[in-house]
């Protein structure tokens, strides 16, 4: 039969706030182990939680930007359960009166733009990191009481893809705030994803199935892949699917059964007597509203008409802010006519410059370098879109413009007849048997000639030249 | 509210206490007689009150995003029942 997955995504994302939720612990990462804690974190008796300004601000923050209603009134509750990484048997989290509602995130798949809904975006605290051991678990709890956001999604996603966009979407969308680094690697931002599968077509409500520990995005879709997979191939042969919490393992590729006690998952909410509620009026609403950059879905459609890109160069400029800055900054320098080159270089060779560690805005190249580079190679002539990227490779590592750098090492484009017409000869002495082929109709043997050509100029000659030439030379021959 | 020995099972199990067979019966009806006392409250007529979220009349506590210093790491381990290094050390738990 054909299935239709119906797809939920709660995420858990870091705030980058300096100190944690409820006390001032510092948040920075990779410290020493239990360097960071307090009797507010470790959940000493008497110890009282004093919320974060700078959490609400930026929760507030992502809320806007994701469309949610914040509400008017806030507060915390208590998610209570025994667990070693969480030293006051609660989290401190949103029952039912989250910070906000209603929101949506809109995503762009194959030219398709699709909404998805988003239930809520409420506050909460992270838990403590546990390192197992042969017999003992040791607990570090640096990470207890981080600032965390949980964005849960509708579930509207219907497809790994589709999940996969929705996550870029977001990471792109809150990268934009400044209010977390949404690096999956070191678990600012952390997802699971709920799926069952329907009869296609109809509205039917399936078994669900609790994804975890996927610790990438690539992760999210190959485990949604697995898990549509395995649960059509149960549905067909008549199985009864079981609603459980399953962990993706990446080295295996494949989803396994969580073992869960019945009824383990018995929370006991009830309201934080030690945090007093939030009334979060308009004006505080309208203040944080004006902190909001323009987001990249906007971004990219200015840049389409502005711009005259595509939409698929369109979203790629736009994927980070910086980096959506510095591509503006090239357009603006550009003359109209360049602008698609403009936009093909960043995306194209400049990209592959790039590391995780130095971005495009990064690096060593300015707008009106990378504007002049792109001059020489479509305007002038002057040199190839292969030496181009060679000149690229240099003005990154010395800062120097592309004039400079094409001057100094002599790399300017042969083009006149005379300088190229010795190599030719040359090439075509050596080669008899391509001069044979080409006479006797093979187009490939002029490419060889060419490439020849090329090689003997050591990349210089302009091959459009060269070409025409070659085949003048044997006409006449 | 009747308190069966099986819902004291349960909530034993969830605060991780051991209860004995002569426990479990005693405290069946001992929840059941505190149950009911509690259970007053719902004769009163509350229709035209809101909820109570919480019991004081302040809302909006909040603190600047300043660092204060952390426990030193000794202070930290001094209670532990087992320490390695800088950790704290619990029996072994996987899910
Ligand atoms: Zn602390």
């Amino acid at each position: 039969m054909k299935y239709e997955a119906v797809i939920g995504l709660e995420v858990h994302l870091h705030l980058n706030t300096r100190t944690k939720a409820f006390c001032g612990c510092s948040t920075e990462f990779g410290k020493e182990p239990n360097t960071q804690v307090c009797p507010v974190c470790l959940g000493f008796p008497g110890s009282l939680p004093v919320y974060n300004q700078a959490a609400l601000d930026y929760a507030i923050k992502v809320a806007l930007a994701l469309n949610c209603r914040v509400q008017e009134y806030t507060k915390f509750d208590r998610k209570n359960y025994f667990y070693p990484d969480l030293p006051k048997n609660y989290q401190v989290s949103q029952y039912d009166l989250p910070l906000s509602v209603h929101g949506f995130l809109d995503i762009e798949l194959n030219g398709q733009l699709k909404r998805i809904g988003i239930t809520r975006v409420h506050m909460e605290e992270d838990a403590g990191k546990l390192i197992h051991q042969e017999n003992a678990s040791l607990v570090d709890f640096n990470r207890t009481g981080i600032p965390l956001l949980e964005i849960v999604s509708e579930p509207d996603i219907n497809s790994p893809e589709e999940a996969y966009e929705y996550l870029a979407m977001l990471k792109s969308t809150i990268q934009y705030l400044d209010v977390s680094d949404c690096d999956m690697e070191k678990g600012s931002l952390r997802c699971d994803a709920n799926i069952s599968l329907r009869p296609a077509g109809t509205k039917i409500l399936g078994v669900k199935t609790e994804l975890k520990n996927m610790n990438s995005f690539k992760g999210v879709k190959d485990a949604l892949s697995y898990e549509i997979r395995r649960q059509a191939e149960m549905l067909d042969s008549g199985e009864k699917l079981r609603q459980d919490t399953r962990l993706w393992d990446a080295k295996a590729q494949e989803t396994i059964a969580m073992r869960t006690k019945e009824g383990a998952k018995d929370y006991r909410y009830f309201p934080e007597p030690d945090l007093p509620p939030f009334i979060i009026k308009e004006d505080k609403i309208a203040e944080i509203k004006k902190t909001i950059p323009e987001l990249p879905k906007e971004k990219m459609q200015r840049f389409i008409k502005d711009y005259g890109l595509t939409e698929y160069v369109a979203k790629i400029l736009v994927a980070s802010k910086q980096g959506a800055l510095f591509a503006e900054e090239c357009l603006k320098k550009t003359t109209d006519k360049n602008i698609k080159s403009v936009a093909n270089w960043i995306i194209g060779p400049l990209s592959a410059l790039t590391s995780s560690t130095c971005a495009i805005h990064e690096l060593n190249i300015s707008a009106d370098n990378l504007a002049g580079l792109v001059d020489l190679v479509e305007n002038e002539k002057i040199i190839s879109n292969l030496t181009g990227k060679i000149v690229l490779e240099e003005m990154c590592k010395t800062g120097k413009t592309a004039k400079a750098i094409v001057e100094e090492k002599n790399l300017a484009q042969i083009s006149d007849s005379q300088s190229l017409n010795s190599i030719i000869e040359e090439a075509i002495k050596e080669n008899p048997k391509s001069v044979a082929d080409f006479k006797a109709g093979k187009a490939n043997a002029l490419m060889f000639l060419v490439g020849q050509v090329m090689r003997k100029s050591s990349g210089k000659a302009n091959p459009k030249v060269v070409q025409e030439l070659i085949r003048k030379r044997l006409a006449n021959a | 509210m009747s308190i069966d020995k099986k819902t004291v099972e349960d909530v034993a199990h969830l605060s991780r206490i051991e209860l004995g067979e002569k426990e479990l019966e005693k405290l069946s009806g001992q929840l059941e007689h505190i149950l009911a006392f509690i259970d007053k409250l719902s004769s009163l007529n509350t229709e035209n009150i809101a909820p109570t979220n919480h019991i004081l009349p302040l809302n909006n506590v909040l603190r600047k995003d300043e660092p204060q210093s952390s426990l030193p790491i000794k202070k930290t381990l001094q209670n532990a029942p087992e320490k390695q290094g800088n950790s704290f050390v619990v029996p072994k738990v996987i899910e």
